[in-house]
């Protein structure tokens, strides 16, 4: 197995200042925004831009909620292994707001086109988009794009784009590992 | 983490890491059902068949709505209006179901073992929705889920189940459960209604509701099942009630706050008085509610050991 490293943590921190800045440029102050965390690995990524935004743009009552799709994947029954479902914590109203996704990784799409069915649940929000740290050009299953995206990557089948978190996983940076 | 069980037949036959999966699972559905829309579209390629051979009003009603909170296909089948008057055998009354292309049997049957004997014969995952004084399993599990939301845990807890042992599937389910988490179990009522060697399985007799009550921190009062009773096991309803009935003072001269458990249909004034079933003690309504919960986690878990057919 080998690992290439994408990003160390640097490029993870200036990416991630972007991603918040890009945020502003479209939701100026979040009036009418919520941002929805993917659950399990986008949570990360939400609370880190959350915390960005309020502390170093001072833009208070970002809203944040956790959206878990693991009862709406598609490959349920499929898949060797068992789904594990994650904790959903919205609690507020999506209802006529603009929802911003938040994703590590956009793979296949497949995630995204759940959580697009899982948010209906919660009511129909006026406009939703969606924002990634790392982007895998070329091996979507749907037709699903970012609006925002970290870093885009060529990766082909045998690869994986790892995320880790300092939270989570003692550092930032995102690797290629080759199985 | 998947169940070790391909069916839910009885308490006795899965293990204290299938229940705590169970609940993990139920808590994701509880908010499920606390949404604006309360359905996921996990089983929406399942059909699952409501068999029920004896009455049922709450299990039925709370099977069917967790089935199509899941998405799930439903088709019931009630005996009262069935070819089972018509002398069919149980087998085939399911395989001519099944050749319908059921996935899923959900099924209650007045001989305790249906479920076990039906299991061997035909393809599909079974849960037994109760088999006569034998074994209910899905109300123990939420039993003692809401034990859990309520205490935080099960485990150490002291549980006394009061009235009619003699004939109750809930009873027996309780006890496996209770003591697979973990918690202690006394069982309390006339001599008559508690059967025989019930201390082989580790539970004790007390005759006393004073003292049981005194012991537990949860009591699971149950009903007098008068339609199972085929001769007189205590005098009058009134003579029971006066040993075993639950009321206001009873609870109140006891030195904690105890939760108090009922499985409905309530006798109101029988085993419980109206006062006692309405209080902030009582977590009934809760079992209801949490009901529906634990049986969208138990079909969703069985379903997902169900392997994707292609055709």
């Amino acid at each position: 197995m080998s690992q290439k490293v994408l990003l160390n943590a640097t490029e993870v921190h200036i990416a991630l200042q972007r991603l918040a800045c890009q945020l502003i440029e479209n939701h100026d102050t979040f009036d009418h925004t919520v941002l929805i965390g993917i659950q399990p690995r986008g949570v990360y990524l939400a609370e880190r831009l959350k915390k960005i935004l309020e502390v170093d743009y001072k833009i208070i009552n970002v809203k944040l909620g956790y959206l878990d799709i693991t009862f709406y994947r598609d490959d349920f029954r499929r898949s060797g292994k068992p789904l594990e479902a994650n904790k959903t914590k919205i609690d507020f109203i999506v209802e006529g707001k603009k929802v911003v996704f938040i994703d590590d990784v956009l793979y296949t799409g497949r995630s995204i086109r759940s959580g697009l069915t899982a948010i209906q649940s919660f009511g129909r929000p006026l406009e939703i988009e969606l924002l990634t740290l790392i982007d895998r050009r070329f091996s979507r299953h749907l037709p699903i794009q970012p609006d925002y995206r970290g870093r885009q990557v060529d990766a082909i089948g045998d690869e994986k784009v790892l995320v880790h978190w300092k939270e989570n996983d003692g550092k930032d940076a995102v690797y290629l590992v080759n199985k | 983490m998947e169940l070790s069980v391909n069916h839910l037949l009885g308490i006795k036959y899965i293990t204290e890491a299938d229940i705590q999966l169970i609940f993990e699972t139920a808590d994701h559905f509880k908010e499920v059902i606390n949404r604006p829309i309360k359905k996921v579209p996990s089983l929406r390629d399942i059909t699952i068949a409501n068999l029920f051979f004896e009455n049922s009003t709450r299990t039925r009603l709370s099977f069917e709505l967790a089935e199509k909170r899941l998405s799930a296909d439903v088709v019931n089948f009630s005996a009262a209006s069935s070819s089972v008057k018509k002398g069919e055998t149980l087998i085939d009354t399911v395989n001519n179901i099944l050749s319908m292309k059921v996935d899923m049997v959900v099924m209650r049957h007045p001989n305790p073992g249906a479920g076990v004997f039906l299991s061997k014969h035909i393809n599909a995952s079974i849960v037994n929705a109760g088999d006569g004084a034998h074994e209910h399993p899905t109300q123990a599990l939420l039993d003692t889920y809401s034990i859990r939301e309520r205490l935080g845990d099960v485990a150490g807890k002291n549980v006394v189940i009061v009235g009619d042992i003699l004939h109750s599937r809930v009873a027996l389910s309780n006890i496996f459960a209770l003591q697979k988490l973990g918690a202690k179990v006394k069982v309390c009522g006339p001599k008559t209604l508690i059967p025989k060697y019930i201390e082989k399985l580790g539970v004790e007799v007390e005759s006393n509701l004073q003292k049981a009550l005194n012991w537990c921190d949860v009591a699971n009062m149950l009903r007098v099942q008068n339609e199972r009773m085929d001769i007189s096991y205590f005098p009058t309803t009134r003579e029971y009630t006066q040993q075993y009935g639950l009321h206001m003072e009873l609870l109140q001269s006891l030195d904690k706050e105890i939760v108090v458990m009922h499985p409905g249909p309530i006798n109101r004034g029988v085993e419980i008085t109206t006062e006692v079933a309405d209080s902030g003690q009582a977590i009934i309504l809760d079992q209801v509610q949490n009901g529906v919960a634990v049986r969208m986690a138990v079909l969703y878990l069985l379903a997902s050991k169900i392997k994707h057919n292609e055709d």
